[in-house]
């Protein structure tokens, strides 16, 4: 499976590009240097060293208890928290960002820009400070409870809950959904649509039958950019979760933290595996996608 | 800690930047627990020494061995606990010290390094640091009961405003002392039952944490924490409503030590920087700073305040320290059986 065709958001396929790339191929074959030693060295390199540690014991020799692990019904419960929560998150995620995107696509242009800025403006600062924020924001005596408190109305408890995770992981990934789903509305040709008007569809059909399929590869893309960083993460669960949530994140981090790579590498390969699945699944609906364009 | 984390992220940063062009600077490298020296004092050592120090900081003793073990970081002084120190001289991980280049040894209190031989016989591996118990910071505005014992933390009308310890000796050593057990019981029946209570206490517990107990303490966020002893008088000062109590169970008793690992390159600067650790002046700096009792006796002249000098928080009273134990190491075995655990406990 091609992993950068999920990744990358779809254009519609234009003649006009593919002629225009043809006698640049030297040129750009010389460009990807740089990419193809950066993918080694980071993205091959590691891959293997993890599949060497989840594959061996401590003394080098092979195994598959490694892998095992995730049976340990512990392990097993974290995965399966981890894929409950991540699902729910990327669901949530993607009801708010189709809305949203198909908003901006309408919007005159000037304004949309702006909204587009005001969703991408908070990704400036980093990523786990906004995490924390989030922490002080719910806490008990937080912002959102002392106002509560001065109008004295009940108070929110959802910190260390996985209320807060799934809440972290929504604001966390949310542009990661709105941005492919946006890029793909804004490409759609608007005579695609007066010609689906003219031919006598309403808005209900045009959007099921024309525009919902038009813009399924930015929604497979922006669902896998949400769901992975979900599946995998553990520090939204540690700082919102309050260390009581254990996620497959944690349990992996755990095992790298009081050092056996073995375990955690061997756990990080089952991580893989199911983060293959769900893109084999999605890859899958992408071509029912792209069949109907 | 986020502001000593940035400090450190940046000095390691302008190390990297520098690493190359200045190969014959005099730098140590240092490992210590989060937020546990003044940051004055690493300025004042360069200044005085002319050795740069290059600070790093560890949560827990469980996260520090493996980084120590592999070798990854060549550290010259790192910091941890008792128990710990025990594992890694088993485990031949230290250089014992040599003691001419440390003369300020000599200001550390003799019952000390006594109670420190426990771990290192003979004294030959570890100066002291810091020592204190665990036990109980509670609110008294939110809780209106007399607290002394460990039971409090185990029940149900705190529901959600207890901060437990997250760390595995820790946590297990409560549970233990609790049902009247060693707190280095080997056995499995005990522990389990340690786990069955630990467990029960699971949904009660707000979040279990290590150095945030601190700020969420003072902030109100939770009734009853459980907490190192030098957390206690900072935390007091910030928040005259919370009082530390060491429960009647009795609780665990522990020392803080340097020691240089096999890792070091420089041990003539690792030894520099613990004695520049164990000067009097310094000693006191770094007490009120952390707050955490500092074995040092010249330190304890030099304190002003009467109230803190005598304080049996900082330095417990002889009956106090009676009911209290020290961990000891338990051998590979027995740590899986508690981290094993302890995992089933939050993996609830």
């Amino acid at each position: 499976m091609k992993l950068r065709n999920v990744l990358k958001t779809r254009t519609p396929k234009s003649p006009v590009h593919k002629s225009a790339s043809g006698p640049n191929m030297p040129k750009a074959k010389w460009l990807s240097f740089p990419y193809i030693v950066w993918m080694i060295g980071f993205i091959i390199i590691p891959l293997v060293v993890i599949f060497y540690y989840g594959l061996t014991t401590s003394d080098s020799t092979f195994t598959l208890n490694n892998i095992a692990l995730v049976m340990d019904p512990i392990n097993l419960k974290a995965l399966k928290q981890a894929l409950e929560l991540s699902l729910v998150s990327t669901v949530i995620c993607l009801l708010l960002a189709y809305p949203l995107a198909m908003i901006l696509n309408k919007s005159k242009m000037n304004s949309n820009s702006f909204i587009v800025m005001i969703i991408i403006l908070p990704m400036w600062m980093n990523f786990l400070l906004r995490t924390i924020a989030w922490q002080n924001i719910l806490e008990k005596t937080g912002i959102i409870n002392t106002i509560l408190n001065f109008f004295k109305l009940p108070t929110v408890n959802i910190i260390n809950t996985p209320a807060a995770i799934i809440l972290g992981m929504v604001y966390n990934f949310l542009p990661f959904m709105v941005l492919p789903i946006y890029n793909v509305l804004i490409k759609i040709d608007q005579d695609v649509i007066n010609a689906a008007r003219d031919l006598g569809a309403n808005g209900m059909q045009t959007f099921l039958k024309i525009i919902l399929p038009l813009s399924l590869p930015g929604v497979i893309s922006g669902i896998t950019m949400v769901f992975v960083p979900s599946l995998t993460t553990f520090v939204i669960s540690t700082i919102l979760g309050g260390n009581k949530i254990v996620l497959i994140g944690n349990v992996i981090e755990q095992q790298f933290r009081v050092g056996n790579w073995h375990a955690g590498s061997g756990l990080s390969l089952v991580l893989m595996i199911f983060i293959l699945i769900s893109m084999a699944i999605l890859s899958k609906y992408d071509k029912e996608g792209s069949s109907l364009w | 800690m986020k502001k000593i984390f940035t400090l450190t992220a940046l000095l390691i940063f302008a190390v990297m930047l520098t690493g190359c062009s200045s190969k014959n600077e005099k730098k140590v490298y240092v490992y210590n627990w989060g937020e546990y020296i003044d940051p004055e004092v690493l300025d004042l050592f360069e200044e005085e020494t002319g050795i740069k120090v290059v600070y790093d900081e560890f949560e827990q003793n469980e996260d520090m061995y493996p980084k120590i073990q592999s070798g990854a970081v060549n550290y010259d002084v790192v910091c941890p606990s008792d128990y710990m120190i025990q594992k890694m001289i088993e485990n031949d991980l230290l250089y014992e010290i040599n003691f001419d280049n440390v003369p300020n040894i000599k200001y550390i209190d003799p019952a000390y390094l006594k109670s420190a031989e426990a771990f290192d016989p003979g004294n030959k591996y570890s100066v002291p640091y810091c020592w204190g118990t665990v036990g109980i910071l509670y609110n008294k505005t939110m809780v209106d009961e007399p607290v002394d014992s460990w039971s409090i933390i185990f029940d149900e009308k705190y529901a959600g405003n207890i901060l437990m310890m997250d760390s595995v000796r820790d946590a297990f050593g409560i549970a233990l002392k609790y049902l009247g057990y060693d707190l280095n019981s080997t056995n499995e029946a005990e522990l389990e039952e340690a786990k069955a209570l630990l467990q029960k206490q699971y949904p009660l517990v707000q979040a279990y944490v290590v150095d945030q107990v601190r700020d969420k303490m003072i902030g109100g966020e939770a009734a009853i924490g459980v907490i190192y002893s030098g957390e206690a008088i900072y935390t007091k000062r910030e928040n005259p409503d919370l009082e530390y109590v060491v429960p009647k169970e009795g609780s665990n008793v522990w020392i803080d030590a340097w020691v240089i690992p096999k890792t070091s390159k420089n041990k003539e600067y690792a030894e520099a920087f613990i004695n520049f650790m164990c000067k009097p002046e310094i000693a006191l700096k770094n007490f009120e700073y952390i707050t955490y009792s500092t074995p040092n006796m010249g330190a304890r002249e030099l304190i002003e305040d009467e109230e803190i000098k005598n304080s049996p928080i900082a330095f417990p009273p002889q009956e106090i320290l009676d009911r209290c134990t020290a961990y000891k190491y338990l051998g590979e075995e027995v740590e899986s059986l508690y981290i094993q655990k302890w995992n089933e406990v939050k993996g609830e």
